[in-house]
């Protein structure tokens, strides 16, 4: 048995080893995919582009122009004279935001009543517009807390004292809130999902199309066997990715690995074995490339979307909620996120660790069940 | 050029795909995954934030703190801890985002001195929920010092303390709700676009090859432009076909706005499909496996349009240099368009740019897949 399986190894072995252009595609575009994810993923708002009008020019309004002016969040990029040149550059994306200020700003303040201040948002991208709306509050809510502090000092000095709780932030794994640290990690787990299921359900669907499986299958080869020694070598190669990915990450991206690397080790087989086992599971589905294609991206894309990779899984929908706990990249994501920044052990990771592996063997079985059948 | 052998090439082409029903499903039902997919699945609103609160002074103070943090919708309080320890734990393993520590003078803080201190400790592996989860927490405590404040001025002075000073009236423009959707609908017509355009294509040529089809195509009479335009129009046909699914579905199921006219967004979805299909055609005739071509047309048509277009992410909160990648990124024009289109309502002429743009890389990319098969067979 062992001798069957070694040759199919071998023969794996050597079709990988011929095919340089094969080689090249399982370095190179991963290591794209990483740079490019690792630059342009973000959440983050700095800078958002800014238009101010002030039609009141006095000290107050000034200085709560100021304060935009000051904050990194926000970067003046015109003063406009008119409310037409604030519609304008909003039309024209030339500006995200724009302050109003209206004539009779400083005189509502100084009798103590409440005075407005305009803010026009460029909503496309809801996202931005929120967390710079939050901004605007924020800043807004400091500007009036001042003023009224002021004013209680200067017009009833007896009861200047305010109450005040700050709350004392305590970032923990991720102290300057840094977005690759957490896209980072997130993305070598989609990677591998992608490439591992891509090159296993090709790597049999090929030999079918081609028709090599059929020679195959007249040697003395069991399926059991022939089905190892396909796997075996993706597996190694799913590894070797990992290794290359993740040492990428660190060494460019300067991502921390706080964790045990064997916890990470063994989370990555377990999640290796079910991406392996998906691939398999899709080979018996098609017959032609075209059709193991369009079948990955059908099964992949709902599994990435809904994994917790970039848009948390709290905010979805109930029904979408509950698909995720099939999903083998939702607990990788878990894993390999908690192994690089918060270095806990496997007393935190146990739940995660025991889901995948349960994927992975009902996954595993039900596609080596449908494998034999689909060979007779 | 020869319509007759056109034609031949096409319906050679077409019949592939007809008779292979699930790739064809699978093609027209893409549009309706992704929206749905996205449309329901993007969402960026936290609410519900798990939070355990770790009491030290167990007062009535430090209690109306918790209760604040209890009231609050974006809040859930799923655990109450008595140590560190186990704060420590139930952070690890990611039971809650949010712990709040209450320190154990804090009455005597806040009546006595005017001013407390309250600990956030924040899981902030999740950058964006964790800056967002502060947010709240900061409103949540500054709405508990207003309230201690009104409790020890008396009423003569509340009419002070009570005052709000500023008050900011948002009024967005465009996508008037902020909701994501609205956001991110559009652009999946782009994905869609790229996907089945680049993708399926990628393989028309190089299936060829793999199969040994490709030496009975040579010798037949036909030439690269009628193989180009064969293999291409089925899949033009049914790109068009998607694009319009996606639009029915963003307008009717999602309910996106749409304000602008529909010949802007046909002619540009035209221009855009076919630098997609120009793409994969020229994909599929260099590199001769249906895996390999597979792989490279996914980095050189999806990677960008859903990373580097301003689809999801924000293109000015890049680096400097990826930036000015982005503008030779064919997607990223083709997304401002549909974006405008749908929610600017803007046409042809204030889009001029990105439709010239468009026009531009259209034209060169069929320039270039015109001339790329070669009949011979090394």
């Amino acid at each position: 048995m062992f001798g069957r399986i070694l040759q199919v190894l071998i023969k794996e072995a050597i079709e990988l080893y011929r095919d340089k252009w094969g080689r090249f595609r399982l370095i190179v575009p991963p290591i794209i995919q990483l740079l490019v994810f690792g630059y342009a993923a973000t959440f983050e708002v700095f800078g958002v582009s800014t238009i101010v009008l002030d039609l009141d020019h006095t000290q107050e309004s000034r200085e709560l122009v100021s304060r935009f002016t000051f904050s990194n969040r926000f970067e003046l990029v015109e003063v406009a004279g008119s409310q037409r040149d604030i519609d304008r550059a909003i039309d024209r994306s030339a500006a995200a935001i724009g302050i109003v200020i209206h004539p009779g700003f400083a005189n509502l303040l100084r009798k103590g009543a409440t005075a407005p201040v305009q803010v026009l948002v460029d909503g496309t991208n809801s996202n931005s517009a929120l967390i710079a709306l939050g901004y605007v509050g924020e800043i807004a809510a400091t500007f009036s807390q001042d003023y009224a502090a002021d004013l209680v000092r200067r017009t009833r000095p007896e009861s200047a004292r305010m109450v005040q709780v700050t709350l004392e932030e305590r970032p923990w794994y991720n102290p300057d809130f840094n977005s690759r640290w957490f896209f980072v990690p997130g993305i070598i787990g989609t990677l591998m999902l992608m490439l591992i299921v891509n090159l296993t359900s090709f790597a049999v669907v090929r030999e079918r199309e081609v028709g090599t499986l059929e020679q195959i299958m007249v040697t003395p080869i069991r399926p059991i066997e022939f089905i190892l020694g396909k796997t075996v070598p993706y597996f190694l190669i799913g590894l070797g990715e990992v290794a290359l990915v993740a040492g990428v990450g660190v060494l460019w991206f300067g991502i921390p690995l706080v964790g045990n690397p064997f916890l990470l080790l063994l989370g990555t087989s377990l999640f290796l074995l079910s991406t392996l086992a998906l691939g398999l599971l899709i080979s018996t589905l098609c017959v032609t490339q075209q059709q193991a294609f369009a079948t990955n991206f059908f099964v992949l894309n709902p599994l990435f979307i809904l994994s917790g990779f970039s848009f948390p899984i709290a905010s979805m929908p109930e029904a979408l909620q509950w698909f995720t706990y099939v999903n083998p990249l939702r607990y990788y994501l878990v894993i390999i996120r908690a192994t690089f920044l918060k270095g806990v052990g496997i007393s935190a990771l146990w739940p995660d660790m025991a889901a995948l592996a349960a994927i992975a063997v009902i996954l595993l079985t039900v596609s080596i069940l449908r494998f034999r059948k689909s060979l007779d | 050029m020869r319509i007759g052998r056109l034609k031949a090439m096409a319906v050679k082409e077409t019949l592939q795909v007809w008779r292979d029903p699930r790739s064809l499903m699978i093609a027209l039902l893409m549009p309706a995954m992704q929206m749905l997919l996205l449309g329901y699945g993007f969402s960026l609103d936290i609410k519900h934030i798990p939070v355990c609160t770790y009491d030290r002074e167990n007062s009535q103070q430090s209690q109306a703190l918790l209760k604040h943090f209890q009231a609050s919708q974006y809040f859930d309080i799923v655990r109450v801890v008595g140590n560190y320890p186990e704060l420590t734990r139930a952070v690890d393993a990611g039971n809650c985002r949010l712990a709040v520590v209450v320190p154990p003078d804090f009455t005597e803080q806040v009546s006595v001195l005017g001013s407390g201190k309250v600990q956030a400790i924040v899981d902030a592996t999740d950058d964006n929920t964790a800056q967002v989860a502060l947010g709240y927490a900061q409103a949540v405590v500054a709405g508990f010092a207003a309230e201690v404040q009104l409790d020890a001025t008396g009423p003569q002075v509340q009419a002070a303390a009570m005052i709000q000073p500023l008050s900011v009236e948002p009024r967005v423009w465009f996508n008037e709700d902020l909701e994501s959707r609205n956001f991110i609908i559009p652009g999946v017509v782009a994905m869609v676009m790229a996907l089945v355009g680049a993708q399926l294509t990628s393989l028309t040529v190089s299936r060829e090859w793999e199969r040994g089809t490709m030496e009975l195509l040579v010798s037949t009479p036909v030439t690269p432009l009628e193989v180009m335009l064969g293999k291409l129009i089925p899949y033009f046909a049914i790109s068009f076909i998607d694009a319009t699914l996606c639009l029915v579905f963003a307008v009717f199921w999602f309910a996106v706005p749409f304000r602008g006219d529909l010949l802007t967004l046909f002619l540009t979805t035209a221009m855009f499909s076919v630098v997609v299909l120009g793409i994969g055609y020229l994909i599929s005739v260099t590199i001769r496996n249906q895996l390999g071509a597979s792989q490279i047309a996914l980095l050189v048509t999806m990677l960008p349009t859903t990373l580097l277009s301003g689809f999801a992410f924000p293109i000015d909160q890049m680096p400097g240099i990826i930036q000015v990648m982005t503008y030779f990124v064919y997607s990223r024009y083709y997304v401002t368009i549909l974006k405008s289109v749908f929610l600017k309502g803007l046409g042809l002429g204030a889009l001029a740019m990105p439709v010239l743009a468009m026009a531009i890389y259209s034209v060169a990319v069929a320039a270039l897949a015109a001339r790329a098969f070669h009949k011979s067979l090394d």
